[in-house]
C-alpha cells in the first residue's frame, strides 16, 4: 500500500519521461540561439521548429499559427490582450474561466458571461451579449474548468457566437483539456486555443497559444520579434522540445489513459459522498476524467488540506491568492455555491501518473479525515 | 511536541521557530492571512509572507498560509468601523490576538493535532502557585502584555513565547546568526489594515460618512470645527484646529450623536477613576489594588478595582478613551483587564 497520494495534478503534473528525455539534449549540447544562423544555432531552431510542426500536427493547426510561450497564462493574455489591441473593441469570458482569461478580460473593460449552477454557460446571455454589444471583438470560452473539471459545448457555443456575431474572433483555454480531449476537435471550433505543458506532463514554463492564419493580434511583448513578431524573446528551446514530447505522447494514449483514470475518478466520487456532508460539486460523468470535485459542508478544506497532507495525500481547494492563501472559489460562486458551500471545495485532481495505489490511499485517508474535522467542531 | 508557530514574517517569530527547533519539537509554520486590502504596515502583505515562508524553508519545517479574511473582517476590521461611528476608540491588535490568533489559529492547530501554539509576542508565560500566568517581557521596551491581556491560564498553558526572555537585540543577533532574511527587517509598528499614506480618515471615509462637528469649551462656547469628529480622541490635542505649540487644550468628551468635541484644560481631562466593561480575567476576578495600564505603551499606575469591576486611580489621572483596553497588573504579572465605557 503506498502511504502517498499526488491528487493535484491540475495543478501540476508530474513531467513525462518522454519529455525529459526530449529536453536534456537542449539542456546540454544544443545550447544555440535559434534565431542564430550558424550550426550550433541551426540545431536548436532545428528542435524548435520540429516542436512546432508536432504541435501543429496534434492540434489540427498550421504550423505558423503555434506561438511558444512561457506557460498558459501568457497564452491567455496573449490573446485576449493582443487580439482585443490589434482590432479594437473589448473582449468577454464566461465567469467561470481562470483569472488569466478573466482579469485582462475585465482589465480590457469586457464583459463577463454568466453560468448556470452546473457550470454550463448560460446560452442566452452570452447570445444577448454578442448581439447586444456592437464592440466586442473576441469570445473566450475555456474548454474545460480547472477547478471542477465542467467541460463546456464548445461546438454549440461556437456555433452560437458564429450566428450571431461572424467576425469576432473566438478563444479557447483548452490547459485543463489537453490531457483528456482531442485538440483537433477542440481547436476545431476556434479561432485561438491556449495550451500549458505542465498540465499533461511537459515541463513548466511552457505554453502555446495557435492561432489561425488571418487573426488579427498584436505582440504583447517586444523586442526581437521572435515567434512570427508575435512574442519577443529568445525561445525556452527545451521547454518548447518538452511541451512537444508531452503532447505527442499525452495524444497516442489518450483514449487509454482517459478511460483507466475515468475509472479512477469514478470509485472517488462513489465512495467519498457516502459520507453524509460530503456531495459532488457537479455531475462527474460531464466532467474530464481527471478531475473529481467534491463539496464537504460544513467542513473547511483550508484544515481538511493540512491534516491530509500529514497523512501523504496531496490535494487542493480553490486557487491561491498572491500570499499563498486559498480564496474562495469565483468559480463556485459564479455557479450559485454559497460561500459555506464554497469553503468546503475538494479538489482531487489525476493524471497519466496516477495508480491504484494512491486512489486506494486517498479512500483510506479522506473519509477518516473529514469524519474527524466533522466532529471536531470545525465547522465553517 | 507538535507545535504550531504562527509566523508573520517578522524577526521576533522567526526566531521563536527557531528557537523551537533547536529545542527538537515538531515545529510547522503558519502565516495568517487577515486583511485583504491595502497594506504598509502589516503582517499580512505578499511581502511578509514571503519572508515568513522562506524563513521556514531555512529552518526546514513545514509552513502553510491560512486565509481568515472573513473572519478578520468581521471581528477586527467592521468592529473598528463601528468603535469609531460610536465615538469609541478601539484596539484593533487586542481583537485580532483575542479572536483570530489565539481563538481561531488555537481551534486550527487544535483540529490538526498540534499540542502547542507558539507566537514571536514579547511577553513570558509565569508559573506561579495559582498556575501560569501571562508577565511582561524581558524587555520592557517590548513588552507586548497588554495587547495579549485576554489570554487566560487554559489558553496561556497551550501557548509558548519563546522570545519573550529574549531583549529584541538578543532577537535580532540570534536570527543573523542564523542567517535568517528577516534578521535586519524593520517593526510593524501601526495597525496592518491602515496605510501611512491615505491615514484612518481615507480607511473610514470608504466605509461609512464622517460628520464634521463643532469644538466648545467646557462652558459650551464653540471654540473652533473639526472635519470628522468621529476622528477625534479623548485626551488629543492637535488636530483640534486650536492653538499651536505650548497649547494646553485637550479632547475632554466627544459626542458623535451630537457632532461635537468638548476640550478643556489637562486638570480637567483627569478623573478619579475608570468605568469598565467586558472584563476577561487569567482566572478568578480580582478585587482591590493593582497596577493598570491604559495603552499598549503605557505606564503602569496604581488603582484599586471596587466591587463593581471599576477602576478608582490613587491619584487622578487623565480620562481614558471609551473603547480603550484597561489592564490590572501585580507586578509584571496579568490578572486580567477590561474595556473602558
Amino acid at each position: 500500500m503506498s502511504d502517498e497520494a499526488y491528487l493535484d495534478c491540475a495543478a501540476s503534473a508530474p513531467l513525462r519521461a518522454e519529455a525529459l528525455a526530449a529536453m536534456l539534449p537542449y539542456l546540454t549540447e544544443h545550447h544555440g540561439n535559434p534565431s542564430g544562423s550558424h550550426a550550433v544555432a541551426r540545431r536548436a531552431r532545428q528542435g524548435l521548429e520540429e516542436s512546432r510542426d508536432m504541435v501543429a500536427e496534434i492540434c489540427g493547426a498550421d504550423p505558423h499559427g503555434v506561438v511558444f510561450t512561457s506557460g498558459g497564462t501568457e497564452a491567455d493574455n496573449l490573446a485576449v490582450r493582443g487580439v482585443t489591441a490589434a482590432r479594437g473593441g473589448v473582449p468577454i469570458c464566461l465567469a467561470t474561466e481562470h483569472h488569466a482569461i478573466l482579469d485582462p478580460v475585465v482589465a480590457s473593460g469586457g464583459h463577463v458571461v454568466r453560468v448556470r449552477d452546473d457550470g454550463i454557460a448560460d446560452f442566452e446571455h452570452l447570445r444577448n451579449l454578442v448581439r447586444s454589444h456592437a464592440d466586442i471583438c473576441l469570445v473566450s470560452i475555456m474548454a474545460v474548468n480547472n477547478e471542477t473539471g465542467v467541460v463546456q459545448p464548445l461546438g454549440e457555443l461556437a456555433t452560437m457566437v458564429r450566428d450571431a456575431r461572424p467576425d469576432v474572433v473566438i478563444h479557447t483555454d483548452a490547459v485543463q483539456a489537453a490531457h483528456w480531449l482531442d485538440l483537433r476537435e477542440v481547436y476545431a471550433h476556434v479561432d485561438a486555443m491556449s495550451l500549458a505543458g505542465h498540465k499533461f506532463g511537459g515541463p513548466k514554463g511552457s505554453g502555446v497559444l495557435i492561432v489561425r492564419d488571418g487573426t488579427e493580434l498584436a505582440p504583447q511583448i517586444l523586442g526581437g520579434g521572435q515567434e512570427h513578431e508575435r512574442r519577443s524573446g529568445t525561445q525556452n528551446v527545451a521547454a518548447a522540445v518538452g511541451f512537444a514530447a508531452a503532447l505527442q505522447v499525452t495524444d497516442q494514449r489518450r483514449s487509454v489513459e482517459g478511460a483507466r483514470i475515468a475509472a479512477f475518478r469514478a470509485t472517488l466520487e462513489s465512495v467519498l459522498t457516502e459520507a453524509d456532508n460530503v456531495v459532488a460539486t457537479v455531475d462527474g460523468t460531464t466532467g474530464v476524467p481527471g478531475i473529481c470535485h467534491l463539496t464537504m459542508l460544513g467542513v473547511e478544506s483550508e484544515a481538511v488540506l493540512v491534516a491530509l497532507e500529514q497523512r501523504g495525500v496531496m490535494a487542493a481547494a480553490a486557487s491561491s491568492c498572491a500570499s499563498g492563501a486559498l480564496q474562495s472559489s469565483h468559480v463556485l460562486g459564479a455557479m450559485g455555491r454559497s460561500d459555506e458551500e464554497a469553503a468546503g471545495a475538494l479538489r482531487l485532481s489525476l493524471a497519466f501518473s496516477s495508480t491504484p495505489e494512491e486512489v486506494a490511499h486517498a479512500l483510506e485517508v479522506i473519509p477518516d479525515v473529514v469524519l474527524a474535522m466533522s466532529s471536531t467542531g470545525a465547522l465553517a | 511536541m507538535k507545535v504550531m508557530v504562527a509566523m508573520s514574517g517578522g524577526v521576533d517569530s522567526s526566531v521563536a521557530a527557531a528557537l523551537l527547533v533547536k529545542e527538537g519539537h515538531d515545529v510547522t509554520g503558519v502565516t495568517l492571512k487577515l486583511w485583504g486590502g491595502d497594506s504598509d504596515s502589516g503582517c499580512c502583505s505578499v511581502s511578509d509572507v514571503d519572508d515568513a515562508r522562506r524563513v521556514a524553508q531555512q529552518l526546514d519545517i513545514d509552513h502553510f498560509v491560512f486565509n481568515f479574511g472573513a473572519d478578520f473582517d468581521a471581528h477586527v476590521v467592521d468592529p473598528y468601523v463601528n468603535d469609531h461611528l460610536a465615538g469609541r476608540t478601539p484596539n484593533p491588535c487586542i481583537e485580532c490576538n483575542r479572536h483570530l490568533k489565539f481563538d481561531r489559529l488555537l481551534d486550527r492547530a487544535d483540529i490538526l493535532g498540534y499540542e502547542i501554539l507558539a507566537t514571536g509576542h514579547h511577553v513570558r508565560v509565569a508559573s506561579t502557585q495559582d498556575g501560569p500566568r501571562l508577565a511582561r517581557a524581558v524587555d520592557t521596551e517590548k513588552d507586548q502584555s497588554y495587547v495579549l491581556h485576554m489570554l487566560d491560564t487554559k489558553v496561556i498553558s497551550r501557548c509558548v513565547f519563546p522570545v519573550g526572555s529574549m531583549t529584541k537585540a538578543e532577537v535580532r543577533d540570534h536570527a543573523e546568526r542564523l542567517g535568517l532574511r528577516t534578521a535586519h527587517k524593520a517593526e510593524s509598528q501601526d495597525v496592518c489594515f491602515i496605510t501611512r499614506s491615505d491615514g484612518r480618515e481615507a480607511f473610514l471615509s470608504a466605509r461609512t460618512s464622517l460628520t464634521p462637528g463643532v469644538v466648545v469649551d467646557t462652558a459650551g462656547r464653540q471654540v473652533s470645527t473639526v472635519a470628522s469628529v468621529e476622528l477625534v480622541t479623548i485626551g488629543q490635542r492637535r488636530g483640534l484646529g486650536l492653538g499651536g505649540p505650548g497649547d494646553r487644550t485637550f479632547a475632554i468628551d466627544v459626542d458623535v450623536p451630537a457632532a461635537r468635541v468638548t476640550v478643556g484644560t489637562a486638570a480637567e481631562l483627569e478623573r478619579h477613576g475608570v468605568e469598565l466593561r467586558n472584563h476577561v480575567w487569567a482566572a478568578d476576578p480580582v478585587l482591590g489594588p493593582v497596577l493598570v495600564q491604559v495603552s499598549a505603551h503605557g505606564e503602569p499606575v496604581a488603582g484599586v478595582i471596587d466591587g463593581a469591576g471599576n477602576v478608582i486611580w490613587s491619584t487622578p489621572q487623565p480620562r481614558v478613551a471609551p473603547g480603550q483596553s484597561v489592564v490590572f497588573y501585580a507586578d509584571d504579572i496579568v490578572l486580567g483587564g477590561a474595556i473602558a465605557v
